[in-house]
């Protein structure tokens, strides 16, 4: 029965989503309407926290802007987000950093997660983009040839 | 109007274009198959009667197994009828299916909701807790039930405590999001009586569909 809730799901959701952490600094690529026109909005700032699952992922960014703690949720699957690029990979101890709210100056900073697994991260995230962007060119090349 | 029968298999949520989401319950509803059309002549009104889902005849008594086979179709777990204005414009066999609905109608799904056993005040009628500290001791207790000498008793119809759901629940004008005619599925903006496998009734909106 929750299988069929699965297929349901599986057959909605993105194909390809950026592999994300919490901790990381990420630029959101996200869909905003003025009037008739459409442009795309960046939003940079720092993951606070993965929630939901499937297709109810969401991830909660956080920055400061004019000395203003800022903070905005974007359902990943949502097709306004046109795509998550993550710019620094943070090195956290926790799933939530829900207390990085409480900080103010040069303490809001997140350490950045090098070495091996941070060269490993970049490497599989440009190649699960390289992947996607061959299966949709050969998607769209079938969709022509049809 | 229009009647169909099904089980609901729970919820999930879809995206609008615009990006908005909406939160949809599944419901797997049809084929269903009309097992008796009542009519003004023999019955005093005019109805059919739609069945839904394949049952073992073995599970059934033999009087509902004797209706099948006068009908002349195979044995069906749920049956419910649907009144109609007019003689029936269907035979006893035919079939109706999701593409009954369309994307944007408006429905009533009616469906038995979740048993709750014997709840008290708060959950069964919404009323307030009490003090948990400074030395109260009604915390979940439902208050004063009335007066005094005048009028002497409790009014009846007094909400209290006592047996809470699994009863028939009607939720009104909800909206069709998405007709999967494939796999027999409906797409319902919002919630539906009862738990995921439950038995529900769906058909077009009574009030609710604006005129014109």
């Amino acid at each position: 029965m929750s299988s069929l809730i699965q297929t349901l799901e599986a057959e909605m959701t993105k194909d390809f989503v950026t592999a994300l952490n919490a901790g990381d600094t990420v630029e959101v690529h996200y869909l905003i309407r003025e009037g008739e026109k459409e442009r795309v909005q960046l939003f940079v700032g720092t993951v606070l926290a993965i929630q939901g699952a499937g297709i109810r992922t969401a991830i909660v960014v956080r920055r400061i802007v004019q000395g203003e703690g800022v903070e905005r949720i974007f359902p990943l699957h949502s097709p306004r987000v046109r795509d998550v690029v993550v710019t620094r990979r943070g090195k956290v101890r926790r799933a939530k950093l829900y207390f990085l709210r409480d900080r103010v100056g040069k303490k809001t900073r997140v350490t950045e997660l090098l070495g091996d697994k941070a060269r490993a991260a970049k490497v599989a995230d440009a190649t699960a983009r390289k992947a996607h962007a061959e299966a949709q060119a050969a998607a769209k090349a079938n969709s022509e040839e049809a | 109007m229009t009647l169909i029968l099904g089980r609901k298999r729970g919820m999930t949520q879809v995206f609008t274009t615009e990006g908005n989401v909406i939160g949809v319950t599944i419901v797997e509803v049809g084929p269903c198959v009309v097992t008796d059309v009542r009519t003004e002549a023999r019955n005093g009104y005019d109805a059919i009667q739609l069945g839904f889902e394949d049952v073992r005849e073995k599970l059934l008594s033999k009087p509902v197994r004797g209706h099948f086979k006068t009908a002349g179709v195979t044995a069906k777990r749920f049956l419910r009828e649907e009144r109609l204005a007019a003689p029936a414009a269907f035979a006893v066999g035919d079939e109706i299916a999701v593409d009954a609905f369309a994307e944007g109608d408006l429905v009533d799904v009616i469906g038995t909701t979740k048993g709750r056993g014997f709840a008290g005040g708060i959950k069964r009628h919404g009323f307030s807790r009490g003090n948990e500290t400074h030395g109260c001791h009604n915390v979940r207790q439902i208050g004063a039930i009335g007066a005094c000498a005048y009028p002497g008793r409790v009014f009846k119809g007094k909400r209290m405590p006592g047996h809470f759901g699994n009863k028939r629940h009607t939720t009104k004008n909800l909206k069709v999001v998405r007709v999967d005619v494939e796999r027999n599925l409906l797409l319902i903006a919002g919630a539906v009586p009862g738990p995921a496998g439950g038995f529900v009734q769906v058909q077009a909106a009574k009030t609710g569909i604006k005129k014109g």
